[in-house]
């Protein structure tokens, strides 16, 4: 294919200094203006009030977070939802704290369309940033309030009351309970640009490991998922998918179909079919014998996956300056040049996407593990032509997504059938292969680094260029949804945007931290790709970190300094050199095991240069002639500002690093020209049990009064980049293709 | 007319010999702990148990179940009164999404019963048809050890 | 005078038995050597090839152990045997062997110690193995990470707990020198003649044993029963009932699925992924010289088994029980068949087989999880599937495939494996 690589100058993205917004966008024809500088905030919720912390910025009203009244007392609202991370348990901590009343006297509701803020997306570890920030502030601001109207009421001085558990008391014997002071006031004004301080020597709850409220229902069998929403009368409905993208459908025998047992319905529309039974198992048999009997085009090609890397550098892409600064000059003799790629990746949720739908009265009611329930909203509202109004969607817990995976699409599905058949909830759940064949995955990317060092050994020049398909296909319009692809009159997806730095997109994590006089990272975003690809955790900041650390450790090698002083001597920010240290000395570096194979490997990231600190050291050993990777002992150090639960932190970082190692070690899509071949576990396996790392420990670095910093994503990167490290040290060998062990992959070792 | 044994309790479902256990149990008998993840035996997310032995019951028809009895992580405690590993799992905070725990927890009990001091070694062996996505693995262990470590009969 | 000739010609005769018997029993011990010098590059990853032939790791490395290390179990006939430590660790694996130590052990089965080896270490046909690549396996096991670790004591039972008693099994069936290759024949045939004949030593498990154990020469590749497996005949395939060709072959023993046929299973899987590893022209060379392999003209073919017009298979009780149990992956449009194009369960090997042993093998006992790559992965059945349906679930499959000939004797075989669990 031809290359029609654009160059864009600098102005053309949207940089954040310091937290202000310093520069326009300067638009390219045909890029809408939708351009998103978080991939929460893809939707553009509006800013109605710019100097307000977190949240509030886009619902500055405190009504909208809180509200008190007799009949249900304290309700507590988050425009976030839980995805399996703990933070409906965080953000009720910190409400609680500030209002000073015990968890349990709080009705705490996530994510409803038609209840609770509008807080974009789920995502990007952003939830304790902004929706935390923001009930931190507005908790605080309404307990403030309560405070004045009581000490109207009884006109004492407000210094002298006090407050426990939703009432408040004045040293004199009165007191009022939080619903008898809230009558008078207005809560239904905007927040202030500040809030009344308390110390984070005082709290009670901030800092606690709460326990999950979740956690019991989970392992007892209770209701806790969106599987298991059962309504009076559902039923289940089961999708018949193409083969692949592209196909178009030739035909089917409906009336064959609709005589099977317990079918209701086969519903078609274009080349979209779902076919909709009494019971689960009898749909299943359905959507069997529509597989077997629907007859297709043969879709759009598929590329072979051994030359995917090239092919990317081949597409048509729009080229974005991420970063530049000195004069960028060949690397001497000590340089290092590395070409790296990655491949596509799956979220691999154990419980494939599902959702509930009931079309009653006029109004489309979804229950959706979604990530964000009002772009969600908007989006099927426009697949079906009704009224924003008319669809309300409810956040109903699923199994974890670790980023966009299926659950638009299916809440989408489930939108379509019940339209379908009004009256009537409907259950849809996808298969197994549905999910692995259609998820948006996370796309094949190539690194070129090429960096050198001065001559004393410092860091000089630093050569970065990205290529990647799109990290942020979340859902801007009807478009973006799977199921608006295949109908008689389809929808076409939004333009593809990447999120700006500092947050970015396949560019996340592109700058190094440490200092370098003369840099230059660019970003090749490509525009035409053979698999739909969206946010899966960290983005480009796994590959990105990996590339940076490997780099790093091979110029410290040619400076001949231990890689985590040559570290320490690039890093100017004490908190980074903290965590640094903090593992250094935890993991007694550059102690080493004996005993054959066995290697060391250290790395660092700040998780997009200004989010969570995370230095990270493993020890593992290779097996030479097997290729088999035993990780004997991981030690990290995070630092995410103002800790909430350390507990939920302890288990954030715990699951990432496990999560990461499955990544790095083992994990790319399967393709060829004939097809996904990864439509199962056997296709794309995962780790299991017995590669887990056989020792894991957690240093959390506190930072009382300090601002959350969020913690989901942050070692996805540095734990990735350790195991290469690590696999270096007991190998000699510098592995740079993504994942690591695959099978085979000993051979490069030589015997 | 199928009989069924659900723990402890006889259901006369009137289900085809060929649905797979999962759905009578989630669908027919209403229970919510056994999960769907694969319909393929490779994720352990519906794990319950069959006389004593744990089985992927996505792959069981009711057909093959007659006479035979099943437990489901709904027979070893409730959230009020959770079992001994029920409990290690909320001690530990031994979830994050939860999907496959109770599965988890299945497969751990058919172990412990079996053998109720199994090494590390042993316990990821046994645990292994199981996958996690989120990585709670490591408190998987440890809840399944401090079990162990009690002493605690399951 | 008489008396004292008996007497002598008694003591005589005692003498040479004993020393007949010590000349039998007996074998020196090879001085310990200090570890060799690390051998080149090429001469490594020659020896990994011969090694990977051989199948030395599928015996010599227990499930979730070190590599060489040992501590498989062989369960056998006279009792059980657990596979050495091959690491060229110095106390507990090879670390003091010579080269002549090595290679006396490949060609005779005497350890460095002089002690006799059980033939379940398959000197007979490693003695067939060039002195060259001897030495290079030699060599790509001393380079390989020496390991601490001592198998469990074996539990052989009365007399086989004498190894000196192999010696006599010996005098029977070791035979032979290293192959030479057969001037008529083209270099492939040679080169899969001898990676069949000597490292791969395949018809250790696709020939009938007899009563001790040894392989029955006149019945050499006829087929043989392994760890409650059928290694089916390596005779005729090309002309069989169920024909196979090169590209199927080849994709069979290097762990793919072989179109109208599928993939290895049981005890042939880890074969199958050591040959994977070999170059592609060795797997190439195994499948053409297998091939070549005619049938023996005393065994009997089985007969044809000709499509039955209107199937009654789908009203049979297995027929439901696959719907739940099987047709996830085997059923016509499960993405398995849609997608990969794997064979439908009726064409396959195991269900054309003439006994139901290795249908019933993988249904048990499934086939195991790769995490390092993708596998062609299936659950074992044995603890949600009793007796009276895994003969349904067969019985259906069978009258699918094979309706003329329904397998008899599936109710024997299955508790016969079962018994063996």
């Amino acid at each position: 294919m031809k290359s029609s690589t654009q160059s864009v100058d600098l102005s053309r993205r949207a940089f954040v200094i310091n937290g202000a917004l310093v520069m326009g966008f300067a638009m390219l024809p045909g890029i809408p203006r939708a351009f998103a500088d978080t991939e929460v905030d893809t939707l553009g919720t509006a800013i109605l009030a710019p100097d307000l912390p977190g949240s509030l910025r886009a619902t500055p009203y405190l009504d909208a977070w809180i509200r008190i009244d007799a009949k249900d007392g304290i309700t507590v609202y988050t425009g976030k939802v839980e995805l399996g991370t703990g933070v409906k348990t965080a953000l009720l901590q910190i409400a609680a704290e500030r209002l000073e009343v015990s968890p349990g006297l709080i009705r705490f509701l996530t994510a409803d369309t038609a209840l609770t803020p509008n807080e974009g997306y789920t995502a990007g570890s952003h939830t304790i940033v902004d929706s935390g920030t923001a009930l931190f502030n507005a908790a605080a601001q309404v307990r403030q309030l309560l405070l004045e109207s009581a000490a109207r009421q009884w006109q004492s001085n407000i210094d002298s009351l006090s407050t426990r558990d939703a009432v408040i008391h004045d040293g004199q014997g009165r007191s009022m309970t939080y619903v008898q002071a809230v009558v008078g006031v207005q809560l239904h004004r905007f927040a202030s640009a500040s809030s009344p301080f308390k110390p984070a020597s005082s709290f009670t709850l901030i800092g606690q490991s709460l326990p999950r409220l979740d956690i019991p229902a989970k392992v007892s069998g209770g209701a806790a998922y969106v599987q298991d929403i059962r309504l009076p009368d559902m039923l289940h409905a089961r999708v018949i998918r193409p083969p692949r993208r592209g196909s178009q459908l030739l035909d089917i025998d409906e009336a064959a179909l609709n005589k099977l047992p317990g079918v209701v319905k086969l519903v078609r529309n274009g080349s979209y079919l779902a076919v909709v039974a009494t019971d689960e198992w009898l749909a299943v048999k359905a959507m069997r014998e529509g597989y077997a009997a629907a007859r297709w085009t043969e879709g759009n090609p598929l590329p072979d996956s051994t030359h995917i890397h090239q092919l990317l550098t081949e597409l048509p892409a729009r080229r974005y300056p991420v970063s530049a600064k000195g004069h960028l000059t060949q690397p001497e003799s000590r340089g290092y040049k590395a070409r790296v790629t990655k491949q596509y990746l799956m979220h691999g949720s154990i419980g494939p996407s599902c959702a509930v739908a009931w079309f009653k009265d006029g109004t489309l009611t979804v229950w959706t593990h979604t990530q964000g329930v009002y772009p969600l909203r908007n989006g099927i509202a426009e697949m079906l032509g009704l009224p924003v109004q008319q669809v309300r969607c409810i956040h109903a817990e699923g199994s974890g997504c670790y980023g966009h995976n299926g659950a638009d699409d299916a809440a989408a599905d489930a939108a379509l059938i019940a339209m379908a058949l009004p009256g009537k909830p409907i259950r849809v759940q996808w298969m197994r292969e549905q999910e692995n064949l259609w998820e948006p995955y996370s796309s094949a990317m190539l690194a070129e680094v090429e960096a050198g060092l001065d001559d004393s050994g410092r860091l000089r020049v630093w050569k970065y260029e990205l290529w990647s398909t799109p990290h942020n296909e979340r859902i801007v319009n009807a478009g973006r949804l799977l199921p608006a692809w295949l109908l008689a009159k389809p929808f076409t997806p939004a333009p593809s945007v990447p999120i700006a730095q500092p947050e970015g997109d396949g560019d996340r994590n592109a700058v190094p931290l440490y200092e370098i006089p003369n840099l230059q990272v660019d970003l090749n975003f490509v525009l035409s790709m053979p698999f739909r690809t969206s946010a899966m955790r960290s983005l480009g900041a796994h590959i990105n970190v990996f590339a940076i650390e490997s780099t790093v450790d091979e110029l410290a090698a040619r400076a001949t300094v231990d890689p985590v002083q040559f570290r320490r001597n690039h890093l100017s920010d004490p908190r980074a050199r903290a965590v640094v240290d903090r593992v250094a000395s935890a993991f007694r570096w550059p102690q080493k095991a004996t005993g054959p194979g066995s290697g060391i490997g250290f790395a660092f990231a700040r998780y997009k240069n200004i989010m969570g600190y995370c230095a990270i050291a493993v020890q593992l050993h290779v097996q030479r002639q097997t290729g088999q990777v035993t990780i004997d002992r991981v030690v990290a150090a995070v630092d995410v500002g103002q800790i909430v639960s350390p507990d939920g932190l302890l288990n954030q970082i715990q699951g990432g690093i496990v999560q990461s190692a499955s990544w790095t070690l083992y994990e790319r899509i399967l393709y060829d020209a004939s097809g996904l071949h990864s439509f199962d576990w056997s296709g794309y396996p995962i780790m299991r049990f017995p590669e887990v790392p056989k020792q894991v420990e957690i240093h959390m670095l506190d930072q009382p009064d300090q601002p959350f910093l969020g913690a989901a994503e942050i070692v996805q990167g540095p734990m990735a980049a350790a195991l290469g490290n690590a696999i270096k040290d007991a190998t000699g060998k510098r592995l740079l293709d993504l994942p690591l062990a695959r099978r085979g992959w000993q051979d490069a070792l030589g015997s | 007319m199928i009989t069924l044994d659900i723990n402890g309790k006889t259901h006369e479902l009137d289900i085809p010999q060929d649905m797979p256990l999962l759905y009578a149990l989630r669908n027919q008998v209403g229970l919510n702990g056994a999960k769907y993840g694969c319909g393929l035996g490779q994720c352990g997310a519906c794990t319950v148990l069959v006389n004593d032995k744990p089985v992927f019951s996505c792959l069981t028809p009711c057909g093959a179940l007659e006479g035979k009895s099943v437990r489901t992580v709904e027979s070893l405690g409730s959230a009020d009164k959770p079992g001994p590993l029920q409990k290690a799992f909320i001690d530990e905070q031994a979830a994050q999404c939860g999907y496959c725990i109770a599965g988890m927890i299945v497969r751990a009990q058919a172990l412990l019963e079996a053998n109720p001091h199994p090494d590390d070694d042993t316990i990821r062996r046994h645990m292994a048809p199981n996958l996690c996505r989120c990585g709670t693995h490591v408190r998987i262990l440890a809840a399944i050890k401090s079990v162990i470590a009690q002493g605690a009969k399951v | 005078m008489k008396r004292k000739t008996i007497i002598g010609a008694v003591l005589a005769l005692g003498v040479v038995g004993a020393g007949f018997a010590l000349w039998m029993m007996w074998r020196p011990e090879i001085a310990a050597v200090s570890p060799p010098q690390s051998a080149g590059r090429e001469s490594l990853d020659r020896g990994r090839r011969i090694v990977e032939a051989g199948d030395c790791a599928v015996c010599h490395t227990r499930p979730g152990g070190d590599y060489m290390a040992g501590g498989l179990p062989l369960i056998t006939p006279f009792g059980t045997l657990f596979t050495t430590n091959i690491t060229p660790d110095r106390e507990t694996g090879i670390g003091k062997w010579s080269l002549p130590a090595f290679e006396r052990a490949m060609r005779e089965g005497i350890a460095r110690d002089g002690h006799f080896l059980y033939p379940a270490f398959p000197y007979v046909h490693y003695r067939k193995l060039s002195d060259a690549d001897i030495a290079d396996a030699y060599a790509f096991l001393m380079s390989v990470d020496p390991v601490k670790y001592t198998a469990p004591d074996n539990h052989m039972v009365f007399p086989m707990n004498f190894r000196a008693l192999v010696s006599f099994w010996n005098l029977l069936f070791l035979h032979g020198d290293p192959l030479e290759p057969l001037p008529d024949r083209s270099a492939q045939w040679n080169r899969g003649r001898y990676l069949v004949e000597g490292a791969g030593h395949c018809s250790s498990c696709h020939s009938p044993l007899n009563l001790i154990g040894g392989e029955k020469s006149s019945e050499l590749f006829n087929g043989g029963i392994v760890d409650g497996w059928t290694a089916p005949s390596l005779r005729g395939m090309a002309e069989a009932q169920h024909p196979w060709n090169e590209t199927q072959l080849v994709a069979y023993l290097t762990g793919k699925v072989a179109e109208d046929h599928g993939a290895a299973a049981g005890p042939m899987l880890p074969v199958s992924l050591s040959i994977a590893q070999l170059p592609a022209e060795d797997a190439q060379a195994i499948a053409h010289y297998i091939l070549d392999l005619k049938q023996s003209s005393s065994v009997a073919t089985s007969p044809p088994c000709p499509p039955v017009a209107n199937s009654t298979a789908k009203a049979l009780p297995g027929a439901s029980l696959f719907d739940g149990a099987c047709a996830s992956c085997h059923g016509a449009a499960a993405p398995m068949r849609a997608i990969e194009s794997r064979p439908a369960l009726a064409s396959t090997s195991a269900v054309m087989a003439d006994s139901p042993r290795n249908l019933i093998q993988t249904v048990l006992q499934g086939i195991p999880m790769s995490t390092s790559d993708s596998s062609h992965y299936m659950p074992g059945f044995a603890d949600s599937l009793d007796d009276t349906h895994l003969a349904a679930i067969a019985e259906y499959l069978r009258n699918e495939s094979c309706p003329t000939r329904p397998w008899t004797d599936l109710d024997k075989t299955i508790k016969s494996i079962r018994a063996q669990e």
